[in-house]
């Protein structure tokens, strides 16, 4: 029987790569006085919500769908975080 | 020859492709609608510039799975000459007919501007009208130009000479000064090992009619003319 999964996908950038966005970010927080900052990172946060028939297969389509659409991955890396959503009793 | 321009949904700079192809050299020359996937009369296929699907998710991310786009692939493949300017470059490289990424501009702005560029090499249909270091001003309109590479695919690039153009200061010189966006070894046009698939952040096609105070974009597509018309005398 198919299982709902939900997934949280993270996306963010190889550490080789410079963001320009994440340093503007940065400065705008020390002008606020936070002087600790030591340094901003922005990446992209993507929900996905899917069936399958197992975890394993679910987690073997993310992969395929964030190497090929959700990430580019010359120059983003990413992450995701699996739950199985319970049925709805009613 | 015959000249495809593919229009994504979002495309704003098609017409202006076609007003060169078609106007100003008398080019037969089709817009190509993005789920059309026969290309097969074609022999140069134009990604123009905009903002495909929105650029939503990355620039050109959404595009390279489109009908068209597939069949540009394969045009690409038999050795098909296909020129991607500006969100066309983007898409090249998300399809990976070109290496790298096009990222966010160093400063963060959207740069609209015309910026000199230094023409890298002349042996191919594209630049063959160009003299070598010429140094040539093309008008830019991107918030996503800088380019992007690792060190390894950096080096491939300049040892293949897939360099075409690259930005730098009205003499010539290849500074920070002279990069509008932050791009790696100031590359503006990068072409594939073989030599038929371009990409490039400047616009050619807003350099082409001498209404608007420039013809340097002129010779790249004069180029590309010539050079199929001496392929087909040498059938």
């Amino acid at each position: 029987m198919n299982q709902t999964y939900q997934v949280r996908i993270y996306v963010t950038l190889r550490p080789s790569v410079l963001d320009p966005a994440g340093t503007a970010v940065q400065s705008g927080l020390k002008h606020m006085g936070y002087d600790n900052v030591e340094q901003v990172r922005i990446g992209k946060y993507v929900e996905v919500t899917l069936t399958a028939t197992n975890e394993t297969t679910a987690r073997e389509q993310i992969d395929r769908m964030c190497d090929q659409l959700l990430a580019n991955p010359v120059i983003e890396n990413y992450r995701f975080e699996l739950t199985q959503l319970q049925l709805n009793p009613g | 020859m015959n000249v495809g321009i593919i229009v994504f949904p979002g495309s704003n700079c098609d017409r202006d492709v076609a007003m060169v192809t078609r106007d100003l050299l008398h080019l037969p020359t089709r817009m190509v609608w993005h789920e059309e996937s026969d290309l097969s009369e074609l022999d140069l296929v134009i990604l123009p510039g905009g903002f495909s699907y929105g650029d939503y998710l990355r620039c050109g991310a959404i595009a390279r799975f489109s009908a068209a786009m597939q069949a540009a692939v394969q045009h690409a493949e038999r050795g098909g000459l296909v020129l991607g300017i500006c969100n066309g470059f983007q898409v090249l490289t998300e399809v990976g007919l070109l290496p790298g990424a096009l990222m966010r501009n160093r400063d963060l702005h959207f740069v609209c501007d015309r910026v000199p560029l230094r023409v890298e090499r002349t042996d191919l249909p594209y630049t063959q009208q160009y003299q070598h270091g010429q140094v040539i001003t093309l008008p830019i309109a991107h918030g996503e130009g800088c380019y992007y590479a690792d060190t390894q695919t950096l080096a491939e690039l300049e040892a293949n000479r897939q360099v075409l153009f690259r930005y730098c200061t009205a003499d010539g010189q290849l500074t920070a000064v002279g990069n509008p966006n932050g791009s790696l070894s100031n590359i503006a046009g990068i072409c594939n090992r073989q030599g038929n698939v371009l990409g490039m952040m400047p616009h050619p096609e807003r350099a082409a009619d001498p209404m608007l105070g420039s013809t340097d974009g002129v010779p790249l597509f004069a180029g590309i003319v010539s050079a199929a018309l001496s392929a087909a005398a040498h059938r």
